[in-house]
């Protein structure tokens, strides 16, 4: 069979068991719909956890990213999964003791302010929407590439079925899905990557390959071939970095912070029976993200590796198929600078770098000499080669020749991926809009089936929202969804954990704090990446850090902030510092409620 | 009132028990990703297990395995604290 019907094929049984889930577990009260009925068992959630976590970033971009950036690409790895030890040291098990439904349910029992729960709920809006822009559009793009569809008709298609089933099961729904997107997605990433590995070095277990002697070269390990390489062709050697230490550690520290402070990510651990299993669902959580974290910078450094060797110094006309695919899709674009018809991939160190200046506009009245497609933006130094990140995943099982119902299980991964993560992201838009907005704040006498009502019409509303980014991307898309973990960790982290470790914490401080991180991250961002309040460059970076590790800074400022207002601010109400060592011990957690 | 402060006593106690594995874990997290995969990379790139120069091992791989590991130590030493304390039901 070809690899358009597999494709097909796959796509279409794996969309059709995500309904099946949908009306099996479909939600019949707020409960249902916003935790799941509080039952979920902690493998189903650690599952569930993952799918959620992983986005179409993490399965199509991330390893593409490492492989072009080597060394500096472990903040990714690092910062995406530290993340987790965080949650479960220090967040998971007493938020679910709490036994709300919302992460602004806790900041605004916590700090018994509704200015408090109304800054969160505008901070949880904020993150989720940049957030789930980026997944919608990575639908429509799966579509577009492996079902030759109209980006369009793609984020159209996804919507659809998110909508499905998110509204039609709220968490239960969505929680059951996502534990079937799991197994589609991590079984999807790992079946070409034992390919891959197998086919370079004779190991069949990535992680383990990535360490492993050539297959072709028997005393040579893989790394240092790579290395070599790199460095012969100008590129940084792969196991060497070329960013500042300062903002290595900036951006780890962002990224684990703010996966700690997502809210999709912490409500999951509302849905669990009891403390331990919140704690527990944390550990499957990591394990199942961290198969396909380790994995992916074996895909990296393998795909970089069969990159370099296939292109470099060969003639256009004798590239493989794939070649030409990607050419005609705009992911690759080579531009003869030096006329030899033969392809040059040329780091800084040879004088090369980007070879084009931004993404290539091409022109397509005539074709070259070689035949390849014309651009009209080549920059000026001698790299010919122009390489989008998301080809490494999606084009890895043509690059290795793997059969054809491999492609076809990358494309379903690809979208089970994108999915999982825009439904859990647009739980959380809803249950701040019905929960956290209409029931807590404007209008408290609201029935269940009126909350539950007006949460399935919040989801359909954040899901055209959504899906109208996605068909209609503001150009910043990209460059905005890892700026929501710097938002994340600037906003929530520092209030939740004072929350809980720091009993003396009281309104003024967090509300304070929140406000100073929030605003000194969107302040930094909008200076640094879109040239506002007179813009700015590399050098003008406080303290060397890139906007994408300031959300340390920003949350080094919160909680500044919070401690020293609320020294000086009256101490919080009995009550809550009663609430807060309630919190701390895992007996008597009641099942989560909105009451 | 002599169970109210037992409890008390008992939660207070559990909770310090809880710091204090904080305290040793999360120097653990810290140092595995921020030590050996960035702070002290260049120097443990020096050594090599497989492949891997070893800097390079625990930023990439070497890190995640610690951090699965750490969560489920975690989880076991709390549910025994849990027990310990009669805080299990």
């Amino acid at each position: 069979m070809d690899a358009q019907t597999l494709t097909y094929i796959f796509v279409g049984v794996s969309f059709a068991i995500y309904i099946g889930i949908a009306i099996w577990s479909r939600a019949g009260s707020t409960k249902e719909f916003y935790v799941a009925g509080g039952g979920v068992s902690p493998l189903a959630n650690g599952m569930a956890t993952a799918a959620d976590w992983m986005s179409a970033a993490s399965f199509i971009s991330m390893a593409g990213i490492i492989s072009f950036m080597g060394y500096d690409g472990s903040v990714f790895l690092m910062g995406w999964t530290g993340g987790f030890v965080l949650l479960a040291l220090l967040l998971a098990p007493y938020l679910r003791k709490f036994g709300k439904f919302t992460v602004p349910d806790f900041i605004g029992d916590r700090y018994y302010s509704k200015t408090a729960r109304f800054v969160a709920v505008f901070c949880a809006l904020i993150v989720s929407f940049t957030y789930i822009a980026g997944q919608m559009r990575g639908v429509g793009v799966v579509f577009s590439r492996f079902l030759e569809v109209e980006i369009e008709t793609g984020v159209i298609i996804g919507m659809v079925i998110v909508l499905f089933y998110a509204v039609l099961g709220g968490m239960k729904g969505i929680t059951y899905t996502q534990v079937a997107q799991y197994c589609v997605l991590i079984f999807a990433f790992l079946v070409p990557a034992i390919f891959i590995s197998f086919q370079a070095t004779g190991n069949p277990i990535p992680m383990f390959g990535m360490g492993d002697t050539l297959a072709s070269q028997p005393d040579t390990y893989m790394l240092d071939k790579l290395d070599g390489l790199s460095k012969e062709l100008g590129f940084n050697e792969y196991t060497e970095g070329s960013k500042s230490m300062i903002d290595v550690l900036a951006i780890t520290l962002a990224l684990m912070v703010g996966t700690a402070g997502l809210p999709h990510v912490i409500v999951r651990f509302f849905t669990v029976k009891r403390v331990k299993d919140a704690r527990k669902s944390a550990g499957y959580a990591l394990l199942f993200i961290g198969i396909l974290y380790i994995t992916a910078p074996a895909v990296a450094s393998f795909g970089k590796l069969n990159l370099i060797e296939t292109v470099n110094q060969k003639d256009y006309a004798e590239m493989p198929e794939w070649f030409t695919t990607w050419e005609d899709l705009g992911l690759l674009a080579w531009t003869d600078k030096n006329a030899d018809g033969k392809i040059q991939y040329l780091g800084k160190a040879k004088e090369g770098g980007d070879a084009l200046t931004g993404i290539p506009a091409f022109q397509d009245s005539k074709r070259g000499e070689s035949g390849q497609r014309l651009v009209t933006n080549p920059s000026e130094n001698k790299n010919e080669l122009y390489v989008d990140n998301d080809i490494m995943v999606m084009a890895n099982p043509e690059i290795a020749d793997l059969p054809n119902w491999v492609f076809a299980l990358v494309a379903a991964g690809c979208l089970a991926a994108a999915l999982s993560t825009a439904a859990g992201l647009l739980l959380v838009i809803s249950s701040s809009v019905s929960h956290d907005l209409i029931k807590k704040m404007v209008y408290p006498k609201i029935s269940d089936k009126g909350e539950l009502i007006a949460a399935r019409l919040s989801a359909t509303g954040a899901v055209v929202i959504a899906g109208y980014f996605g068909i209609n991307p503001p150009g910043f898309v990209a460059a905005v969804v890892a700026l929501a973990f710097g938002l994340a960790a600037a906003s929530f982290f520092p209030a939740i954990i004072l929350g809980i470790f720091y009993k003396r914490m009281n309104k003024e401080g967090a509300v304070a704090g929140m406000i100073v991180g929030i605003s000194l991250m969107l302040f930094y961002m909008l200076k640094f990446k879109f040239d506002f309040f007179g813009g700015g460059t590399k050098e003008d970076w406080w303290f060397g850090i890139s906007p994408e590790g300031f959300g340390t800074v920003a949350m080094i400022f919160n909680f500044i902030v919070s401690i020293v207002i609320s020294k000086f601010t009256a101490p919080p109400p009995a009550d809550v510092q009663e609430m807060v060592e309630n919190v701390r011990i895992p007996s008597g957690a009641k099942e989560a409620s909105g009451h | 009132m002599e169970t109210n402060n037992k409890k008390q006593k008992h939660a207070t106690a559990y909770w310090k028990e809880n710091l204090k594995y904080l305290a040793i874990l999360l120097p653990i997290w810290f140092i595995v990703s921020y030590g050996a995969g960035i702070l002290f990379k260049d120097w443990l790139d020096q050594f090599q297990i497989g492949g891997f120069k070893l800097g390079f091992w625990f930023a990439q791989q070497g890190s995640i395995y610690v951090f699965i590991i750490l969560i489920f130590v975690y989880v076991r030493l709390m549910n025994k604290l849990d027990k310990k304390y009669g805080f299990d039901k």
